[in-house]
């Protein structure tokens, strides 16, 4: 009897052993819980204290940062020159724009970012924001092309840089999000032919590089126009991502499209909803919000691809950049240029895949709430 | 009465009615097309057909495994191209993989710093286009080391410079020959062997597993056909002459370049996959494994890799598609791969639309291939359901 | 009722088609350049003495002046150009698609570019021909030395084939490096990664001037083939041929007879010589019979100059190229260069 009334109550909760706090305890439990996990911060840090305080010397400490082309020749490359930065920048920022009208692509880029940045809360999408974006898309336009309202006309051969990015991917994804729609409904149609034709193009389109297809837009296009006709090189460019993207949004939105619950077509033809409005009105809606983390993505990757633009020699940031590097005077500095125009590629790409992440965590609690208020 | 064929008034009447329609859209479209085409391609008295593809090119390529000179044809030019495609995206997905593997496992280590490293790695990898990459590691690769008449030796008989990398390799004679056709059967012995042992296991319940004996046999055969062929053992060791470094084998910094930008821009993305692949193994499973008796070893090889693999091997096609796509940027930095040698053939004969259908055709039959392949994979390792 | 999402998209969808430049009619290129008031003209983007900017951004060289020179013939004056810089794979594709009116880019005139791409070469402005460039320190004297060296060379360029068949036939083992574009091949060869550059002669000079060091490179004397550049105009437009040609011979033939930007309305005016006459406009109108008005000579020599005083202006031994006459002398001088009679 003893024997059973000593034994511990199984029933009873039992305390978890203390996770010890402080940053003593979290060093243990992170930097040296093992032997493996001792040796590998013995060497990782080793590595660290020699690279760490050479690298910031190089980058920081000893660095030039006048445009002063004799300093950063007397530095044999013992440290950086972002003089080169300082030089350059305006034509690695805006190509071979005219340099005195070069703010007006400024304007014009820093409008996008603002309207990015205003229609980033979910709050904001409401049924003004369509409209809102194709005046923005059209003041761009106006700005960076002038010809109207007192400003030069600049030709589109001249048009470069980071502006000429932001150019290339709202056309590209704006453009694509209509033909990638259409796309999507055809491929998950019943009918035989307009599966097949929608399937085809996807599968072709996704099955080749990008630069394929731009090299197509460079030697194809201009065949396939009637006599007489031509389309400038840029917007032959802009057609090119555009039925690039097509493609790939048009799996985007099939996702969407699939991950609907078949209750709700239903629900729409017993509510005596034709195909084309219960497209419409019910599932296209739905399926769009479901997918905008994806559409964000689509928009990053459409804005990394823009570089490849340069092997078709049109200047934008990466091709404004190899032109800069063109100078014989400042072609040795080139970590220096590729650091710049990495940092911002990095930038705005991490800030959007923040953004995307934010995004679907704050859409997962919006999307369960009305299952959550029906219960 | 039976509706007509073609009605408006019935669902399938419809349905007939719009695919007619749509079938005529784009029969008109690309018969408007095909028409522009032939109008601009006779006023502009470019030449049509693949004939071509006969005629000598009169261009060298630089490197590849595929030797070819000025005077072979058009079509070696292509499969020349194709080959160095394909080199580069073996290696390429490969290496990516391992690399990918490591980081992948390094995120999700307990080791802070580790961990840390790999998350940089991946962060910062993935949002820098893969152009602008290249790009830095073919200037790297031609700027930072030394010359070629000078390079440095990592090695005894490897050498690094900007002519590239080179290493010496075995002269072909007939051990050689003999050790390579010795190597199917010594697999297929091998797996004869592996098959066994587990047939009498499963049968009887003991016995040794016989991994390691069924390894050894694998080697064992084509060591012996060399042995057989006169174990032969001379190498063409790479020389330093005046202006290079010749002989032995030779990768181009081109081809270095692109194969570490790729490897390293897809591993980040690799590294991603396997991480989520790993972390959507419930922890369940490792603790029911655990309460099984398995040993940590066991438990991952038995329980967590075929779980981890299911969630991985989907992406991880994808992935190699897009490696296997993105050695197309070999032309940015002048490696001879398949669209870079066709944008010369372009610019010799001004052939656009057959050199053009020639790379599409190319990378969607490799497109295929990969698909099917990994297809098959995915259908081994994906969950039956009861 | 509100604006859905797809109608917005293909509202600003058409705002864009609206800001891309309208379609231009191509069609009998001379009535084509009348009523846009320019001639377009493909040119390289950086070839210096043949067509680079300066540092105002305005263009100057060779090809330039060929082009300025067709413009003050056609429009009445030199400075109607637009300047169109194309690299070496955009160049015929170009001039095919009827975006230049005259490809004027130090492109070597081949039999098939003249006969399968639809395009058709008007004349030579520079006789020129293939040579190496290889750094100073490698002691190299000769082309036959170069066995085992790495040549850059650029891709879809005569050069690729000329240096092919160089090597093959004096049984020369080298290993060769193909870029695209010219910007890559420079900055592969000054870098180091090739051994020698493989072009023409004048582009071999004038990527020199592009270094910060041109003493350190030497230009070997073997001359590899024949590279005669000039302009060239689409096939199938034969008046506007035979303008861009006599342009061109208008030049070289200015400079037989002794007219120069300074003496041309003196000599206009005060002239004896009847051939001198014709070719300013005293004489017979040869202008109406190429379409233009009977000043098209005068306009060229007043405004561009003649072939010689472009020649010093861009590629002689005043500027940084520092190229000889050589074979582009008059015929007379002991040169290549013979202009038919302009009558």
């Amino acid at each position: 009897m003893e024997a059973i009334a000593a034994r511990p109550d199984p029933a009873a909760a039992r305390e978890p052993p203390p996770a010890a706090p402080g940053p003593a305890a979290w060093v243990r439990r992170n930097l040296f819980s093992s032997v493996p996990s001792a040796l590998a911060t013995l060497l990782v840090g080793a590595a660290l204290v020699r690279v760490l305080p050479a690298a910031v010397r190089w980058l920081f400490t000893g660095a030039v940062w006048a445009p002063d082309y004799e300093a950063c020749r007397r530095l044999e490359y013992h440290a950086a020159c972002w003089g080169f930065v300082a030089e350059k920048h305006r034509l690695v920022l805006f190509g071979r724009y005219p340099f005195a009208e070069q703010w007006r692509p400024l304007v014009a880029t820093l409008l996008v970012v603002a309207a990015l940045a205003a229609s980033a809360h979910p709050r904001s999408w409401r049924r003004w924001l369509a409209p809102a974006w194709a005046v923005v898309l059209a003041a761009f336009f106006l700005l960076v092309r002038g010809g109207a309202l007192g400003l030069t006309y600049v030709d589109p051969g001249l048009w470069g840089g980071l502006p000429l990015t932001v150019l290339l991917t709202l056309v590209g994804v704006s453009a694509s999000i209509p033909i990638g729609i259409v796309l999507a409904l055809g491929r998950r149609s019943r009918l035989p032919v307009a599966r097949g034709a929608a399937s085809l193009y996807i599968e072709m389109v996704r099955g080749v590089p990008l630069i394929t297809v731009l090299f197509v837009a460079s030697f194809v296009f201009p065949l396939l126009l009637p006599q007489g006709l031509r389309l400038d090189p840029l917007a032959r460019i802009a057609l090119a991502i555009t039925l690039f993207q097509a493609a790939y949004m048009a799996e985007v939105v099939r996702g969407g499209l699939q991950a609907l619950p078949k209750g709700q077509l239903e629900a729409a033809a017993s509510l005596g909803l034709s195909w084309w409005q219960a497209q419409r009105r019910v599932v296209l809606p739905q399926a769009l919000v479901l997918v905008i983390p994806s559409f964000v993505n689509s928009l990053l990757s459409t804005f990394m691809d823009t570089s490849l633009v340069t092997v078709v020699s049109m200047y934008d940031l990466t091709g404004a950049l190899r032109l800069a590097l063109g100078d014989p005077q400042w072609r040795n500095f080139f970590i220096e240029g590729y650091l710049f125009v990495g940092a911002v590629y990095f930038a705005c790409c991490l800030a959007m895949s923040r953004y995307s992440h934010w995004l679907e965590k704050r859409l997962g609690r919006w999307a369960r709430r009305p299952e959550a208020s029906a219960a | 009465m039976k509706a007509p064929l073609l009605s408006w008034s019935t669902r399938s009447g419809r349905a007939r009615l719009y695919q007619a329609a749509l079938l005529a859209a784009i029969a008109l479209a690309a018969a408007l097309l095909w028409r522009n085409t032939r109008q601009n391609l006779t006023a502009r008295q470019i030449r049509t057909g693949f004939g071509f593809l006969g005629q000598p090119a009169g261009f060298d390529i630089g490197e590849g495994l595929v030797r070819y000179g000025p005077t072979d044809t058009y079509l070696l030019a292509f499969a020349a191209g194709i080959a160095n495609t394909l080199r580069v995206a073996v290696a390429g997905i490969v290496l990516a993989t391992v690399l990918g593997t490591l980081v992948g496992l390094g995120r999700l280590s307990r080791n802070a710093l580790v961990r840390w490293l790999c998350t940089g790695y991946v962060e910062l990898l993935r949002n820098v286009p893969l152009i602008i990459q290249l790009f830095a590691w073919y200037l790297v690769a031609t700027e930072i080391l030394p010359e070629a008449s000078s390079p440095i030796a990592l090695a005894p008989h490897v050498y690094l410079s900007k002519g590239g990398l080179q290493f010496p390799h075995p002269v072909w004679a007939r051990g050689w020959a003999w050790a390579l056709a010795a190597v199917p059967p010594g697999l297929a012995a091998a797996w004869v062997l592996a098959r066994w042992a587990r047939a009498r296991r499963e049968r009887t319940g003991r016995g040794p597993r016989l991994a390691w004996p069924a390894a050894l046999l694998a080697v064992a055969f084509p060591v012996a056909g060399w042995l057989a062929g006169g174990a032969p053992h001379a190498l063409e060791l790479p020389e330093v002459t005046r202006f290079n470094v010749s002989g032995g084998v030779s990768l181009t910094p081109e081809f270095l370049a692109l194969l570490v930008g790729l490897c390293t821009f897809t591993a980040a993305f690799i590294a991603e996959i396997v991480r989520s692949g790993v972390l959507a193994v419930p922890h369940g499973q490792t603790e029911a494994a655990a309460a099984l008796g398995l040993t940590p070893r066991q438990a991952t090889r038995l329980v967590l890799l075929p779980q981890a693999l299911r969630v991985i091997v989907p992406p991880l096609t994808s992935q190699f598609l897009n490696l296997t796509k993105n050695s197309s940027l070999a032309v940015a930095i002048g490696y001879p791969d398949l669209v870079s040698i066709a944008n010369t053939a372009i610019n010799q004969n001004g052939q656009a639309l057959e050199c053009i259908v020639v790379i599409m055709s190319v990378y969607l039959a490799i497109n295929l291939v990969t698909a099917l392949g990994m297809g098959w994979y995915n259908r081994r390792v994906a969950l039956v359901e009861g | 009722m509100a604006l859905t999402r797809r109608t917005t998209v293909s509202l600003a969808l058409a705002l864009a088609a609206c800001a891309f430049p309208a379609t231009a009619l191509a069609g009998k290129t001379l009535d084509a350049v009348k009523q846009r008031g320019e001639v377009v003209c493909g040119v390289n983007t950086s070839a210096p003495g043949f067509s680079a900017t300066d540092s105002q951004g305005r263009w100057k060289g060779l090809d330039v002046d060929v082009c300025r020179a067709v413009a003050a013939a056609v429009l009445g004056s030199a400075e109607k150009v637009k300047f169109v810089p194309l690299n070496s794979q955009q160049r015929f594709a170009a001039l095919q698609a009827g975006e230049i009116d005259i490809l004027s880019r130090n492109t070597t005139w081949t039999l098939t570019r003249d006969a399968s791409l639809g395009i058709v070469f008007t004349g030579i402005d520079y006789f020129d021909g293939q040579g190496f460039m290889v750094p100073r320190k490698l002691k190299v004297e000769s082309a036959r030395k170069l066995g085992g060296a790495t040549v850059c060379v650029q891709a879809g360029t005569t050069s690729e084939k000329n240096v092919a068949d160089y090597f093959l036939a004096n049984g020369i083992k080298y290993k060769s490096v193909v870029f695209d574009t010219a910007e890559a091949i420079q900055s592969a060869f000054f870098s180091g990664r090739c051994q020698a550059y493989t072009t023409d002669m004048s582009d071999l000079a004038g990527a020199r001037t592009k270094t910060s060091k041109p003493e350190d490179y030497v230009i070997l004397p073997e001359v590899i083939s024949k590279e005669p550049l000039g302009p060239s105009v689409r096939r199938g437009d034969d008046e506007w041929f035979a303008i861009v040609k006599w342009t061109l011979y208008a030049m070289i033939e200015a400079e037989e007879d002794g007219i120069t930007q300074a003496n041309a309305d003196q000599q206009k005016a005060e002239s004896k010589d009847p051939g001198v006459q014709r070719l300013l406009g005293g004489g017979e109108d040869t202008g109406k019979l190429l379409g233009l008005d009977k000043d098209w000579a005068y306009r060229i020599a007043k405004q561009v100059g003649n072939y010689g005083e472009s020649f010093e202006a861009n590629l002689g031994p005043k500027t940084p190229l520092g190229l000889p006459r050589g074979a582009n002398r008059l015929w007379s001088k002991g040169g290549l260069l013979y202009a038919p009679p302009v009558r």
